[in-house]
């Protein structure tokens, strides 16, 4: 924060203010009520920062140099809290997968039961670690490809704090019980009018950088940025419209009723795979791809055309989490059908991205990084398949409510969000901070290959698990009598929750090794100068008079 | 009256007339000669070594 002007700093002072003061009114109106814990969390979350925002307040003003430069600071700490959330929300996920197969681990309290640590999962996983590293590498690419510093150093700030308010009063929430009852959207209607303020920030921050830029055409990446932004905006303001009960009140009931509800929760629900989990991730791919692997894309036309196919068809493919429902049949005919066509541009995504690395597959084979953002371009690949394989109601009549759906969940989630976040950190953090390289190749490789593992364990035991959970529901005997019963069922999926945890394991694992390594990056005595991918334009380093510091 | 039928009438008609317009649009903005240039050029800008704002 050493680089804010005495301005910024002021604004930063009102809003933490403002913000403390509506944490003491939430606890007041609602004392006990969970609406009470969460206004003392917010009030303690704003006093923090302004403590931090006071102990450098003082100081002189950041000398202009600054804006010859890129505005980085919000990108380091973005990076501790995408590892940190990435770490809890792993934690959690592991805690969960062994509560399935060991139920005692809820220590028989309800704070800990797995329908409350289960969502805790989702959000901390979700939300904290993908939002975090959306946010993070966004505000890294905007800024290199439009050649453009971020607009202006308040909203940032205010961005990233504001969102992992939002995460934190969302995920302690589940724990004292609170929630939604919308899958992904758990988080109460408090949480959620902060959240939409956050992102219109987001939104305008990241335009108005655009608007500075100093190249004419708009990069690829930022155009999928985009679609993550004004997307989730939509979605979530449409599908949490809702009544609280009171202003005192942390509970709230949805404006939608029915079956209109369920198809509002589930076009939300869908595209927040299809514009959280995938374009924002996209974007990454078609930044971090080409830099490290140095060579340009395969083909930019091929991601255009991809961009709005994935973009125009995801849009109506949400039906297909409603198959077999009271959902009318033409729109679940709708969602399968766009399901399916959904794998043309997803495939054109995945193969453009392999199609990169032809003739460079020696650096795949040496560069672990390089293997990681390799490998999420080929499970995006496979999961996409699989999800328009899964899409096809017949299928879905196999698959649905099975551990099939949670092992293609995961063979996303792990093989390709987490994967190219891994990617992309391996490859911003060097940058970011003026390193040469990791502070550990070795430590990368044995991250790529825990995550592998992790990975492949995981989701070969949710395939077995839930197709014999599946096949094993619709057996009949020959006077047509159901043969097993649900807990034959349960003994079937045992060993694998076991194997299942186990991967989950091996992958937390991973990303503590990763944690440790970018640490130990951070740490690391700058390396001797950089000649080249230093921050300052040839031009201007005299201003600095001796060697260039980096911009901390 | 906007109804039910006149949704079910906009997805299922104007439904599939939009889509089909909107990909001929991005057909053309993709394959129009006088957009390869920046194409090519956009593909190449990112690895420009120098890491600075331009001013
Ligand atoms: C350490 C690794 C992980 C483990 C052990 C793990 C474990 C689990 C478990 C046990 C569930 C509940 C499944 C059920 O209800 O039967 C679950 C659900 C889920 N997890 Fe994970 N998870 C991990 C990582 C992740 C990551 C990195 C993401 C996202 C980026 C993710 C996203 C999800 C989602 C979206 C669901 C809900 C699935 C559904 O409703 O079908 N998980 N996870
Ligand atoms: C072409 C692309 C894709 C299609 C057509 C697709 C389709 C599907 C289908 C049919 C289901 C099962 C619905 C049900 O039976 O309830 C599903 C579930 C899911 N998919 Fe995909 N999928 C695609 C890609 C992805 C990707 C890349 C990810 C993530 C990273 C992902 C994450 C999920 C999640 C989280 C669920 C579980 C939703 C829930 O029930 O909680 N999908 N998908």
């Amino acid at each position: 924060m050493m680089q804010l002007t005495t301005g910024e700093r002021q604004l930063g002072a009102i809003v933490l203010i403002a913000l403390a003061i509506l944490g003491i009114a939430m606890a007041a109106a609602g004392r006990t009520d969970v609406l009470g814990i969460h206004g003392a969390m917010v009030l303690l979350y704003s006093l923090a920062l302004l403590f931090l925002l006071f102990s450098s307040a003082f100081g002189p003003e950041p000398s202009p140099a600054r804006l010859t430069r890129y505005y980085d600071d919000p990108i380091k700490v973005g990076v501790g809290l995408t590892l940190f959330w990435a770490i809890f929300g792993m934690f959690i996920g592991v805690w969960a997968a062994a509560q399935l197969a060991w139920p005692i681990l809820n220590f028989d309290t309800s704070w800990a039961s797995f329908g409350r640590i289960r969502p805790a999962h989702t959000s901390g996983v979700i939300f904290g670690f993908g939002g975090n590293a959306l946010i993070t590498t966004s505000f890294h690419v905007v800024q290199r490809t439009s050649r453009a510093r971020l607009a202006d150093q308040f909203s940032p700030w205010f961005v990233l704090f504001g969102f992992n308010l939002f995460c934190l009063i969302a995920v302690s929430g589940y724990f004292l019980g609170v929630t939604q009852s919308k899958e992904y959207a758990e988080a109460e209607w408090y949480a959620d009018i902060w959240l939409v303020i956050v992102w219109v920030t987001y939104f305008v921050l990241y335009v108005r950088t655009l608007a500075l830029r100093k190249e004419p055409h708009i990069y690829v990446a930022n155009w999928y940025y985009m679609a993550f932004i004004i997307v989730v905006a939509i979605l979530h303001i449409v599908n949490n419209l809702a009544v609280p009960l009171s202003f005192a009140h942390a509970k709230s009931y949805t404006i939608w009723a029915g079956v209109q509800d369920s198809m509002v929760q589930w076009w939300y629900g869908h595209n927040a795979v299809a514009f959280f989990l995938t374009a924002g991730f996209l974007a990454m791919l078609y930044y971090y791809l080409p830099k490290r692997a140095e060579r340009p894309i395969f083909s930019y036309r091929l991601s255009i055309l991809s961009f709005w196919g994935i973009t125009f068809f995801y849009m109506w493919a949400g039906s297909h989490h409603l198959h077999y429902t009271a959902l009318p049949h033409w729109v679940q005919n709708l969602g399968m059908t766009f399901s399916v066509m959904l794998l043309v541009p997803s495939w054109a995504s995945a193969g453009n991205a392999l199609l990169t690395l032809n003739g460079a597959w020696h650096k795949v084979r040496d560069d672990a990084t390089l293997r990681f953002i390799m490998m999420a371009a080929f499970f995006y690949g496979l999961s996409t398949f699989e999800g328009s394989f899964l899409a096809i109601r017949p299928v879905n009549s196999l698959s649905h409510y099975t551990d099939w759906t949670v092992g293609h969940v995961h063979a996303g989630a792990l093989g390709w969000v987490a994967m190219i976040t891994f990617g992309s950190l391996y490859t911003l953090v060097p940058a970011i901070w003026k390193r040469e390289r990791m502070y550990s190749a070795a430590l990368v490789e044995v991250h790529f290959w825990l995550a592998l593992v992790g990975t492949l364990i995981y989701v070969f035991a949710m395939w077995n698990s839930g197709i014999i959970q599946g096949l094993m529901w619709r057996t009949y005997s020959p006077d047509n009598t159901l043969v097993y019963s649900f807990l034959d069922t349960l003994l079937a999926m045992y060993p694998y929750y076991i194997a299942r945890a186990f991967g989950g394991l091996l992958f937390l694992i991973g990303a503590i090794v990763a944690a440790y390594n970018i640490w130990m990056t951070v740490r690391a005595p700058s390396a001797a100068q950089l000649p080249l991918d230093e921050d300052l334009p040839a031009s201007d380093r005299p201003l600095d008079g001796a060697a260039p510091t980096p911009a901390e | 009256m906007f109804t039910h039928e006149t949704l079910v009438e906009g997805s299922k008609m104007w439904g599939l007339f939009y889509l089909v317009g909107f990909s001929i649009c991005v057909l053309i903005y993709t394959f129009l000669p006088a957009n390869r240039e920046r194409f090519e050029r956009a593909e190449r800008e990112i690895f420009d070594k120098d890491d600075g704002p331009w001013t």
